[in-house]
């Protein structure tokens, strides 16, 4: 009986996951080492690949910021109310439950070129929608929850008496948070981190509908994937979705790694 | 080694600590508000601001209606085949050693770490007509890829570790003695599991399964490769709603959009009560 479900269980796990992972390393390496590496040095796929670069840049920046200090107040402020912080809790996994292309159509909902805000910012000379600052803000609201929810429980854990005893010998709140709060959520963060590029990186269905796709300007490395398979390239498609591949998979690796480092 | 903290700190108090942090607290506040309230409000907005009978209209559209109870039916199998998979995983990587337990517990979280749009193009040549799986369902006279079979093959990869990251903290948590004090009165083992072992691990099996329900509905990288996006057959709600967008509608899309969200949200938050109730916080 045992060994039925373990075998069961490696029947699924090699048919789901085992399977489609292999496919695309092969499918890439169809034509040979010429056709992946042409696949990824089209002029194309580099700027789609810079631009991916450029967002997960940008974006985890912001969120590790905003994140880490969210997570502080919502756990720590004295100034928020008990009621505010369990509502605001709540709020903080919603773009978890909204769709990315719900979430991209938000952006141009409220910022596109015929609304108020998107008109007013044309005239500045800043677009939004249709260019990277729209592509970065949904991606900053898809990848919002992954820190806050890495850090809060970690927070929760280690309780406020370190810092309360610093705070009595006359600490300043910087020197508390760099040396008392920091190094025991550092990881935390890490953790928080990896998750934001690993799913900046793939983040496709808001960046589609915020971005138009246009070619050399606003594609990413998944619009191009996306573009390519509706081309019938799909070498060429292999090509850079295993590169998008190896670098998630990269992302977990180093992720099990920490974890088991810390156990 | 000169104490760079302390320095900075006394600089800070210097620039006067207090207005920092009430520029630190707008900062954020302000932040979380535009990114996150904002956004959601809109839509909300956006779709009623054309009063109610003009919302029940964009719903009314039959294609419309259809992608919606399409998603919802395949979201429901995708589910129901992931709570089978899913249970059966989560309690075989917990409670046997076997060699290559903790590569297949790593491996459990591929699907959350790969770029959908990855997804779907892996599972689009897995099924593909040139394909074994592809020519074979072929032969038996039936097609799976831009068919249905496809969309719940891609909504089941992709929502597979829900129920599994869901089931194991509590069968880890979950007392032998129970177990064992079943096995010493004289239950079987198929007893002992429908009756001690399955209510330990159905609240996670029931979280797992609505957080899996709801990423279900939501997919779209996977899906939109996969599926044929036929109106009425094979175009599912959020592929609709992009579709809608790309062809100038926003108000189409705004109606669906707020279907699927607040169908999310309520799921969102009853999972949300049934872990409070478990913790009992």
């Amino acid at each position: 009986m045992r060994k039925l479900w373990i075998l069961l269980t490696y029947i699924v796990f090699a048919l789901l996951l085992g399977a489609p992972l292999v496919r695309i390393i092969t499918g890439a390496w169809a034509d040979g080492w010429s056709g992946f590496a042409s696949g990824i040095t089209r002029p194309e796929a580099l700027h789609a690949l810079l631009i991916t670069g450029l967002i997960v840049v940008i974006v985890t920046a912001i969120n590790a910021l905003f994140g880490v200090m969210l997570a502080l107040y919502l756990v720590r402020a004295p100034w928020l109310g008990k009621q505010l912080k369990r509502i605001m809790n709540s709020i903080v996994d919603l773009p978890f439950a909204v769709s990315p292309v719900i979430g991209g159509l938000m952006i141009v909902l409220l910022l596109g070129p015929d609304t108020v805000f998107g008109s007013l910012l044309n005239r500045a000379g800043i677009d939004i929608v249709y260019a990277l600052p729209g592509m970065v803000i949904a991606t900053l609201f898809v990848t919002f929850p992954l820190i806050i929810r890495e850090v809060m429980p970690v927070l929760q854990e280690i309780g406020s008496q370190q810092e309360e005893a610093a705070q009595m010998l006359g600490a300043y709140p910087w020197t508390i948070f760099w040396r008392v709060t920091w190094p025991s959520i550092q990881w935390s963060v890490v953790y928080g981190v990896v998750l934001t590029v690993a799913r900046t990186l793939g983040e496709f269905g808001a960046v589609l509908v915020v971005s138009g796709n246009i070619l050399f300007k606003t594609q990413t490395a998944t619009t191009l994937v996306y573009q390519d398979v509706e081309n019938f390239n799909l070498t060429a498609a292999n090509a850079v979705a295993l590169v998008l591949a190896a670098c998630s998979v990269g992302l977990l690796l180093f992720m099990e790694w920490a974890k088991s480092r810390k156990a | 080694m000169p104490d760079i903290y302390g320095r900075f700190a006394y600089v800070t108090n210097m620039l006067q600590s207090r207005w920092w942090s009430w520029g630190f607290r707008s900062a954020v506040l302000l932040y979380f508000v535009i990114l996150i309230v904002f956004p959601i409000l809109g839509i909300y907005g956006q779709s009623l601001s054309d009063g109610w009978p003009n919302f029940v209209h964009n719903l009314d559209d039959p294609l419309a209606w259809k992608a919606v109870v399409l998603t919802i039916k395949l979201a429901v199998i995708a589910t129901l085949i992931n709570v089978l998979i899913g249970t059966m995983a989560g309690w075989v990587l917990i409670r046997y050693k076997f060699p290559g337990r903790q590569l297949l517990n790593s491996m459990v979280d591929l699907p959350f770490a790969l770029p959908t749009a990855v997804i779907g193009l892996m599972i689009m040549l897995l099924l593909g007509p040139r394909s074994p799986v592809g020519q074979w369902a072929d032969d038996a006279g039936f097609s799976i890829l831009f068919h249905e079979p496809a969309i719940v093959v891609a909504m089941v990869f992709v929502t597979f570790p829900f129920v599994i990251r869901a089931v194991q903290p509590l069968l880890e948590e979950m007392d032998a003695s129970e177990e064992e004090a079943a096995y010493t009165m004289g239950a079987s083992k198929a007893k002992t599991f429908w009756r001690v072992i399955l209510p330990a691990m159905l609240p996670g099996v029931l979280s797992g399964a609505m957080l899996a329900f709801s990423r279900a509905l939501a997919e779209f990288g996977a899906v939109v490769l996969v599926a044929g996006n036929i109106p009425g057959r094979t175009l599912v709600a959020s592929v609709y709603i992009f579709g809608q967008i790309e062809s100038d509608n926003p108000s189409g899309a705004a109606a669906v959009s707020v279907l699927l969200l607040t169908l999310s949200f309520l799921i969102l938050w009853l999972v949300g009560y049934v872990q409070a109730r478990r913790t009992g916080r």
